[in-house]
């Protein structure tokens, strides 16, 4: 069985080597369909795409900093039940972490769907990524410009600055999926190697003629150590500044001031599990009457009302599993950081009970469980 | 200025601690009349968010409690409550909610006298704390 193999890369163009890795991975190793980020044939933006015409890789772009959606969720859409063939997924780290979290929900299966994950240097947010895109004659140029520089210790220039999300992420490492890819340490130099990760990955990538990896890359430790360092830098700086923010219930409110319950944050999240919340019920449809009670006792009420309880109640039931993608503070419309504040009280709830999100598909979720004797300080007055 | 009287929570469980409670009345002994009892069939059905909103809408304390261990009338529902309250008090006392305000206790159905015992000292306890939002306009 193949461990590992080198991604031969000409010109330094690592876009189309990696179109070619996709292409024989489809051809090779039986996949009937891929969902890997795209270019929209309509305009120049990228979207997650199932893929099942090899010939429409020349499409597929997964060195783009674009992360419009969280895909985890449209893989759940796909491996809920057997698709009839055999799947293949591009995924980020996160998105890898947010799947592991759903198929221990029993929401997706692992089983039927080869995993390609690739080192990741950071994506952009929604917005950051349009005038980025616009700035070049084509999306592919704007790519290049991205991978050229993404993992090189030299300063970015003038790309934008990943969000804050990705800049607190402190395992942005490809391991969690069937196939790895790895580009931190590139230097250009010697080409990308995908690495199997499970026995999946080794027989996906046995099928194919790709050389042996060239040379042990010996940067990766060292450029691994030294990014983490870095963000783990800006994490905690960051988790400070929310804690400061946040340390009252009027705190709290005062950091989600702007928000409209629109609940975008919530659909974008790929760990908000129910398939229907709670927040979109008629149990927060209250009675005319009540409002207005509420509003003679309260002398006031901000209407739409629950904010608060929305997000206190949102942390409750999914922080145990918040991957720290950032797509909540993308989706959210009024600019609010929430996935400063939820991957801070992630940390805690998350360290609380020994687990990390999506890292290890045995580790059971913490709410999912109990011990017959565990946490004896909690009883009692 | 009349001294503080909290406003507290009780999720208390059908066949434990609410039959305590019951027993505390029907053997006629007092317990403070901040305490309001809400009955669920198990404390494994109280989801976070009712903890939440009681302490949004002004309630100064939040007590949840069922049977002692090995007793659930539905095998483990106890112990699902346990868990979610080690989760609550990880999130609440991040946002100003005392880690005090919160407690989880085990009665069982034939402890009257520690029912009324321990409404008791909870209700000192959390007089003491002061109230939970003194300008209740904050909450929204
Ligand atoms: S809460 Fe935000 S950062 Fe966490 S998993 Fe959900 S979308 Fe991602
Ligand atoms: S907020 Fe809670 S109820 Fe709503 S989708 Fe998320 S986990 Fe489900
Ligand atoms: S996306 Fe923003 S405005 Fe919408 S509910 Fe979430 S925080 Fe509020």
């Amino acid at each position: 069985m193949t461990q590992a193999v080198s991604i031969p890369i000409q010109d330094h163009d690592l876009l189309t080597g990696m179109r070619s890795f996709l292409t024989a991975i489809m051809e090779k190793s039986g996949i009937d369909a891929i969902l890997v980020p795209a270019r929209l044939s309509v305009k120049n933006r990228i979207m997650p795409m199932l893929i099942s015409d090899p010939a429409c890789l020349t499409e597929a772009d997964p060195l783009s900093p674009a992360f419009p959606v969280n895909a985890a969720q449209q893989l759940t859409r796909l491996t809920r039940q057997p698709a009839g063939g055999r799947l293949a997924a591009v995924l980020r780290p996160c998105e890898v972490r947010a799947f592991n979290e759903l198929v221990k929900l029993n929401q997706g299966r692992r089983e039927d769907v080869l995993i390609i994950s690739l080192d990741c240097p950071g994506a952009l947010s929604n917005s950051d990524f349009r005038t980025f895109a616009d700035g070049y004659d084509s999306l592919d140029a704007a790519s290049r410009a991205f991978a050229a520089t993404a993992f090189s210790s030299a300063p970015a220039g003038d790309l934008p600055e990943v969000t804050s999300a990705c800049r607190a992420c402190d395992h942005p490492v490809c391991d969690g999926g069937d196939i790895g890819i790895e580009r931190f340490g590139d230097d250009q130099a010697t080409d990308p190697v995908a690495r199997a990760h499970t026995e999946s990955g080794q027989a996906a990538l046995t099928g194919l003629d790709f050389p042996p990896p060239q040379a042990p890359a010996e940067g990766r430790k060292a450029a691994i150590q030294s990014i983490l360092a870095v963000r783990r830098r800006y994490r905690d700086g960051m988790f400070a500044e929310v804690a400061e923010a946040t340390n009252t219930i009027p705190a709290l409110s005062t950091y989600l001031a702007d928000c409209v319950n629109c609940y975008n944050c919530r659909g974008a999240c790929p760990v908000c599990y129910c398939t229907t919340c709670v927040f979109s019920t008629d149990t927060f449809r209250h009675e005319p009457f009540q409002y207005v009670q509420w509003a003679r006792r309260k002398g006031e009420i901000k209407m739409p009302t629950d904010t608060l309880f929305f997000h206190l109640t949102r942390m409750a039931h999914m922080s145990c599993a918040c991957v720290g993608c950032g797509q909540c503070t993308n989706a959210c419309p009024n600019d609010i950081p929430l996935s400063d504040l939820f991957t801070y009280v992630a940390r805690h709830t998350q360290g609380a009970f020994d687990y990390r999100a999506g890292l290890d598909i045995n580790a059971r979720p913490p709410m999912n469980g109990f011990e017959e004797e565990e946490y004896p300080e909690i009883v009692g007055l | 200025m009349e001294p503080f009287e909290p406003a507290i929570i009780a999720f208390v469980c059908n066949w434990c601690t609410y039959t305590a409670a019951d027993l505390a009345g029907t053997s006629r002994l007092a317990y403070p009349k901040n305490i309001r009892l809400i009955r669920v069939m198990c404390t494994g059905m109280v989801d976070p968010q009712y903890v939440i909103k009681a302490f949004l809408e002004g309630a100064d304390g939040v007590l949840i409690s069922g049977c002692h261990p090995g007793d659930c009338h539905y095998i483990n529902g106890n112990y699902k409550a346990r868990r979610r309250v080690k989760l609550l008090k990880e999130i609440l006392p991040r946002f100003g909610i005392d880690d005090r305000r919160l407690r989880l206790t085990w009665i069982g159905a034939s402890d009257g006298i520690e029912f009324s015992h321990i409404m008791g000292e909870l209700v000192e306890q959390t007089r003491e704390l002061g109230p939970m939002l003194p300008d209740l306009k904050m909450v929204i």
